[in-house]
């Protein structure tokens, strides 16, 4: 299985005109034009005094969108980390849904203002809450995709995280779990090779995330995820695999991380300065829509339009998520228990 | 109605469960083939199939994280963790995860789950099959924690854990396992969670105790009793988050004098919180200090039988600690 997996992304590569349908694809870059949209206007807020914490995950939209686009968002589960704001509205969350967040504000879905931002949640949309503990989200996502397939559904869950949660047990025990039941779950890895400021030499001995996936006798592959159509077409072979029952796939997607980690990071103290002055000179939006204007698929009309209609719906979600009320304090202690 | 040993409740009252409703799922180390490797769920995987009597993998902190997943796709997931000193591993997802999942949702998301472990010594386990570490879970807001030992109260307390939406840890004591009997119903039937139990009514002294020691306690009281006349309340706390401070403190009202026995260790341990509680609201009423009969700060507990014995408590020395209450 895992010979067959190496050889995935040059059969891709290989073809010459993947089928790909063209709203889907339009979606899929509006999908990243809006989280891009979203994530500037929230560290933006951060710079400005109005946020205490930011995470961005500039640098990854392709990555997110390509295989939310591979993924059925009214039956599939999304179990997210902390940079998936792509992932997140691809799933169902609004832009002041996220605003809401970041501004710790009473009607924030995810959470009521009870978690720090970008801590996505929402029962309806089938996002599972998670923790800011690194990793333990893996074998949620293989609790949920072994509840499925015991009901005999069809759905797949994809489970996100960065390179550096590949280091952690979790990881480890809820890939294993999953390959034992070949269960329908998609392990995302965006790397961006930063964990932190710890660079992937110093986190893994292997050469590439992917290369994990063959000790478990699972599919890896690594892709670009600064293209988000390619990230699309290797995330529906995936997906196509899990909901026939065919098992997890392990997609390692390389990507940028504009920002550093939070607005807490200072990545000047560990990136060399030309890494960082060269980092945007390539990015997911940039490759993405020239790949879709090279098919035919988005023109510059469209594609300055889509940028309109975004900025517009940031400045709307952030009027109202401003003008939103904070908690009620007397809520603080609701919850701990079900209360009916 | 049927006279059983613990074992047997424990394992009725799952086997009745997972039968009426096909949510039930049991997932842990050698629960399925092997039937649990103290028994409790023998005959389960044959009757309801390895997707619903899960073999997992040797992984604590997957099989709580697992349960997760499973709890929040329409799953009521009954993890075993083969003892209690083997939750360490898991104790990330289960403070982390299990116990937060409401609160951090604001509602939207829960964590219906029965976490069950296995604890208590004197079986001669030694340090790591043998502790009593559950103050550590009842520090934890977000988690309810039992520890009934009446096979009565046990199978009524773990179906209305099962189907209780906030997660409940469920302690066994395993020297209890086949050396407790009463008499359990066939049918279902509840017994709440947050409700002591008072075994023997009095007046002179009240004895608050949980798990195996709660029977030395009964056995050093009735004996005082019979010599010393008086009569000595004993209550067996059952849960002990949540834990029944209406009881405790009623009963110490009317006794004013509290001994809280339990084989934690002393430091941290529940009897603490039992002291505080009592001392805060009871205060005017007390004719004694709260005193606490505890394992000692050891680490629970050595394996040679003389270290073993000394660490454990017996009748005798809750005898003498009845004796020094009383006489104040």
């Amino acid at each position: 299985m895992a010979t067959e997996a190496r050889q995935v992304t040059s059969a891709f590569e290989a073809q010459e005109a993947p089928e790909l349908d063209p709203d889907l694809m339009r979606r899929m870059l509006e999908n990243m034009l809006l989280a891009r949209a979203v994530d500037e206007r929230m560290w933006q807020m951060n710079r400005a005094g109005e946020a205490p914490f930011a995470v961005s995950g500039q640098g990854h939209e392709a990555a997110q969108a390509g295989v939310a686009a591979a993924l059925d968002t009214s039956k599939d589960w999304c179990v997210p980390y902390y940079r998936d704001i792509t992932l997140s509205l691809a799933f169902g969350l609004t832009a002041k849904d996220l605003l809401l967040a970041q501004l710790a504000r009473a009607d924030d879905p995810s959470s009521g203002g009870r978690q720090m931002p970008n801590h996505f949640s929402s029962r309806k949309h089938r996002i599972l809450s998670g923790s800011s503990v690194i990793a333990t989200q893996i074998p949620h996502a293989a609790g949920i995709a072994f509840a499925a397939k015991a009901r005999g559904e069809d759905s797949v869950t994809v489970v996100c995280f960065g390179e550096g949660a590949t280091s952690q047990g979790d990881f480890h025990e809820g890939v294993n779990f999953a390959t034992i039941y070949d269960l329908p779950v998609i392990f995302f890895c965006q790397n961006n090779e930063y964990a932190i400021s710890v660079p992937t030499k110093l986190q893994m001995g292997v050469e590439r995330v992917a290369d994990r996936a063959a000790g478990y006798n699972m599919p890896g592959v690594r892709v670009d995820g600064l293209d988000a159509v390619e990230v699309y077409l290797v995330a529906r072979e995936a997906v196509q695999r899990a909901r026939s029952g065919g098992g997890p796939t392990l997609i390692e997607a390389m990507v940028r991380r504009f920002n550093p980690h939070s607005s807490d990071d200072d990545d000047r103290t560990y990136r060399p300065l030309e890494e960082l002055e060269g980092l945007r000179a390539d990015g997911p939006i940039r490759r993405t829509a020239g790949r879709l204007k090279e098919m035919g698929i988005i023109d510059d009309a469209w594609l300055e339009e889509t940028q309109r209609r975004v900025r517009q719906e940031v400045n709307e979600a952030t009027r109202e998520a401003e003008a939103a009320p904070l908690p009620d304090p007397e809520t603080f202690d609701r919850h701990v228990y079900f209360e009916g | 109605m049927a006279e059983k040993l613990l074992i047997q409740a424990i394992h009725d009252g799952l086997d009745e469960a997972m039968a009426e409703d096909e949510r039930v799922v049991i997932i842990g180390e050698d629960v399925g083939t092997r039937g649990g490797v103290f028994r409790v769920t023998d005959g389960l995987k044959e009757k309801y199939g390895p997707m619903r009597v899960v073999d997992s993998p040797l992984a604590e902190s997957l099989i709580i994280g697992a349960s997760v997943g499973m709890a929040a796709n329409g799953m009521i997931p009954v993890p075993e963790i083969q003892f209690l000193d083997f939750s360490t591993p898991a104790m990330d997802q289960i403070m982390s995860e299990v116990a937060r999942m409401r609160y951090r949702s604001n509602g939207d998301w829960g964590c219906p789950m029965v976490i069950r472990m296995p604890y208590g010594g004197g079986i001669h386990g030694a340090l790591y099959h043998s502790q009593s570490i559950e103050a550590i879970y009842t520090h934890v807001p977000g988690l309810k924690v039992v520890a009934p030992i009446d096979p009565y109260d046990a199978k009524g307390m773990l179906r209305e854990a099962i189907f209780d939406p906030d997660p409940v840890i469920f302690l066994e004591h395993k020297k209890a396992y086949r050396a407790i009997r009463a008499d359990v119903p066939d049918e279902p039937y509840t017994v709440p969670i947050g409700k002591a139990k008072t075994l023997r009514e009095g007046r002179d002294l009240t004895i608050i105790s949980y798990g195996a020691y709660l029977y030395e306690a009964l056995r050093a009281a009735d004996e005082f009793v019979e010599e010393q006349g008086g009569s000595i309340e004993v209550l067996d706390l059952r849960s002990l988050k949540p834990l029944d401070s209406e009881a405790i403190l009623n009963s110490v009202m009317k006794t004013g004098k509290a001994l809280i026995v339990h084989e934690a260790n002393r430091f941290g341990g529940i009897g603490g919180e039992i002291a505080a509680i009592i001392a805060e609201e009871a205060f005017a009423y007390l004719d004694g200090p709260v005193m606490r009969l505890t394992s000692p700060d050891v680490p629970a507990m050595p394996y040679s039988p003389p270290l073993e014995q000394a660490f454990l408590i017996t009748k005798d020395d809750i005898r003498a600690a009845i004796e020094r209450l009383s006489a104040f």
